[in-house]
């Protein structure tokens, strides 16, 4: 028998590249309100519209409409609004202290910003976060102290990470944020842990994961998404579509023929995909998602529509794979001017007062940096002494790394250093 | 005090902590229902309940992981993973982030983690059945690793893991579940009734990490061994008749080093023996480490007897495993050096 024509490998291409002109009128974008809210206790199968439609509460009027709608009070909002320009305001300093020399590294959230100060105040303040290294918005949410984080960037004498890690991989156990790690996904699964030992221990706190979809191609998100299904984990797992892992776009990850939240459905239990730029729409499924998981119900998985607006790190220049004005093109717009756009329309806020805001928030950030920077910068200090890193490698320290930490110190004493 | 073999000890071990801590959850596949594939876990899951003891997908990526969260929210997990063979899914969970997490983040979290895996060969298990990972994992730093060769010291070191406050691999001879085994394949099984280590408290004890013990005293040479290898070892010592101090490393990382250096020191020579193949095995560290501190104590080379740099052969099981023979040939060799 003849075999029939040759195989062609398929290879998924980007839609668009440096010279293209963007248009993303191929994407089906629901109106708002349209998407339909089931119960907490909903079954996978029921949510199979939410897992491949997307769920939008704000309207181009900036008007909250439909079942999602979180009814959220005006000082939430104004809240929402200042984190998110607090972040915006933290990225910039940092993306320019890199510039500067001042840092050898930094990650930006442009765009992002939405995805984790809603996620963060539809949470209860202990929930414990297991984040990736783009939602530095939820720190700042929780209130905890920007020049903490800035020097961390700056690896100096106040980074309680005593300079062991990259800039961003934050860990804040006081604010139930856990440990960043490089290695990307491996929080998924872990996070589904920390969930099973709070149900084990009859405890009420819930556990909340981010992770890129980029990422999402690893183990990890597979062994995170069946445990939690089969321990039904009181876990969030967010998926963070922002459509770029660097220069690959969200196909080469999976996502050409079906959604990133779909995936839930397979496993068994309710996937949402929802506008990431739609601070209601994020904070609702978030505020749904964290009901079903405190009421026994399990894990959802939320798949986060966004656009990564800046580059994917300063090391990356995101000119050579992709036009310099999609973002521009990006149809759901910007999380911080739509927020706005809402505060205004329900005469919650105006032109002057978000200027006051934006102008407290930048002299906030200012002094902040300013009081970093007295603690100490990359490359000049102060940092911590060099032979803190002997410590920490276990609970006590072995005798090979006391001999080898005196190997060090000797050779700094010959060398005539501190 | 009463006889139990490896794999009573070990279940007793875990028998003790359960009862005494409500924060030790132990999982993994078939451990629970089953009582796990070696029996280790035989009865736990009836005594403590489902959510204490409890069987897991075929994962070993999640199951490290689940345990890592867990770990990070107070809890003792204990993670069997069913042959050291089948843990490379979660060596990513062990190297990235078990290891490094109380480092990374400063000291705010910690993974106080327990895997425990049968290792080793001598059941005809094939490469995937009979593997000696050890050494990956001590190359490794902010791992500890730790290899009973008997019941006594296996329920003692297993009470000390989980008890400890980092990560701890537990490799179990799976040869020695059920006697000692001195290499001598072609001879009539023995079971641990009759070896004083057989002899094991039913009660909570615990020995610590980093700590070897002389397996058999001697002037003439000294033999690093763990795991199966101690008691291949002292057969060799016994038949050739020559007067070798075995020293039972028993904690890879910490390892005993004051041992090590007063014994070689003592005895002027040295041979290693593991099973783990020998390119950057285990030994290796060992020899190089005694060269640091005993050369001119030394009267021969160091020698190292393992297993050979290939796959565990099913069918050559014997050939590939460095038997009393091989061990005998290398202390003759070493006493002419």
């Amino acid at each position: 028998m003849k075999n029939g024509s040759p195989l062609r490998l398929h290879i998924p291409e980007s839609r668009f590249r440096p010279g293209d002109k963007p248009d993303f009128s191929y994407l089906d974008l629901p109106k708002a309100g349209e998407a339909k809210r089931p119960k907490v206790d909903a079954k996978a199968s029921a949510t199979r519209d939410l897992a491949y439609g997307l769920v939008r509460v704000m309207n181009e009027k900036g008007a909250a409409t439909g079942p999602w709608n979180p009814k959220l009070d005006a000082e939430t909002l104004r809240k929402g609004l200042r984190a998110m320009l607090l972040t915006r305001a933290l990225d910039e300093r940092m993306f320019r202290a890199q510039r500067q020399g001042k840092t050898p590294f930094y990650m930006k959230s442009t765009g992002e910003e939405g995805v984790a100060v809603a996620a963060a105040l539809a949470l209860n303040p202990d929930d414990m976060c297991f984040t990736s290294y783009r939602q530095q918005g939820l720190l700042i949410a929780r209130d905890w102290p920007v020049v903490d984080l800035m020097c961390q960037v700056y690896a100096n004498s106040g980074d309680r990470l005593k300079g062991r890690q990259l800039p961003v991989l934050y860990s804040v156990k006081e604010a139930s944020f856990f440990s960043l790690s490089g290695n990307l996904g491996t929080q998924f699964p872990q996070a589904v842990g920390w969930a099973m030992a709070s149900a084990y221990k009859r405890d009420t706190r819930i556990a909340a994961t981010w992770i890129g979809e980029g990422a999402s191609a690893e183990g990890d998100f597979h062994h995170a998404l069946t445990f939690a299904a089969v321990y039904r984990a009181p876990v969030i797992l967010n998926l963070v579509n922002n459509q770029w892992a660097i220069s690959s776009s969200q196909e080469v990850a999976g996502g050409e023929e079906t959604t990133f939240a779909s995936r839930a459905i397979g496993f068994g239990f309710p996937g949402i995909r929802v506008d990431g730029n739609d601070f209601l729409a994020v904070y609702a499924v978030t505020r749904w998602a964290a009901e079903r998981a405190r009421t026994n119900h399990g894990p959802t998985l939320i798949e986060l529509f966004t656009y990564r607006a800046a580059a994917h790190s300063t090391s990356d220049d995101p000119s050579r794979y992709r036009p310099g004005d999609e973002y521009e093109h990006w149809p759901l717009g910007d999380p911080i001017d739509r927020l706005k756009a809402h505060l205004v329309h329900i005469g919650e806020w105006d032109e002057k007062r978000h200027a006051a805001m934006v102008a407290e928030v930048d002299a906030h950030a200012d002094a902040s940096n300013k009081k970093a920077q007295k603690l100490g910068v990359h490359g000049v200090g102060p940092h911590h002494h060099p032979s803190t890193m002997f410590e920490d490698i276990y609970k006590e320290m072995p005798w090979h790394l006391r001999e080898q930490r005196a190997e060090a110190e000797m050779a700094r004493m010959k060398a005539g250093k501190p | 005090m009463s006889v139990m073999n490896m794999v009573q000890a070990l279940n007793s071990a875990m028998d003790n902590m359960l009862a005494r801590n409500p924060d030790v959850l132990i999982f993994g596949e078939d451990v629970g229902f089953l009582g796990g594939v070696f029996r280790v876990t035989d009865g736990l899951q009836q005594r403590y309940g489902e959510t204490r003891v409890f069987d897991t997908p075929i994962s070993e990526g999640g199951q490290i992981a689940v345990a890592i969260g867990m770990g990070a929210y107070g809890l003792r997990p204990v993670v069997e993973c069913q042959f050291a063979d089948y843990i490379y899914p979660g060596f990513d969970q062990l190297v990235s982030e078990a290891a490094r997490l109380r480092y990374r983040s400063g000291g705010e979290f910690n993974a106080p983690i327990t895997v425990r895996s049968p290792y080793g060969g001598g059941i005809f298990g094939g490469q995937t059945h009979s593997q000696s990972p050890e050494g990956l994992f001590t190359h490794v730093c902010g791992l500890k690793t730790v290899i009973p060769s008997n019941p006594y010291d296996a329920k003692g070191l297993l009470i000390s893991a989980i008890e400890d406050d980092d990560p701890v691999l537990f490799f179990e001879p799976k040869r020695l579940y059920t006697g000692p085994f001195d290499g001598h394949h072609d001879k009539p099984v023995e079971t641990w009734a009759k070896h004083p280590k057989g002899e094991v408290p039913s009660e909570h004890y615990s020995i610590p990490l980093g700590q070897a013990a002389i397996a058999r005293e001697g002037e003439a040479l000294t033999i690093l061994a763990y795991g199966t290898m101690v008691h291949v070892a002292l057969a060799a010592a016994n038949e050739t008749g020559v007067d070798a101090e075995v020293v039972d490393l028993r904690s890879l990382m910490p390892i005993d080093i004051e041992a090590i250096e007063a014994s070689v020191k003592k005895t002027g020579r040295c041979l290693i023996v593991h099973e783990a193949t020998r390119t950057s095995g285990y030994g290796a560290e060992l020899s190089a480490l005694v060269q640091e501190r005993c050369f001119y104590h030394l009267e021969a080379p160091i020698i190292r007897v393992t297993g050979w740099d290939t796959p565990y052969p099913q069918e050559f099981e014997w050939e590939y495993f460095p038997g009393p023979s091989r061990v005998a040939e290398a202390i003759s060799k070493i006493m002419a050096g």
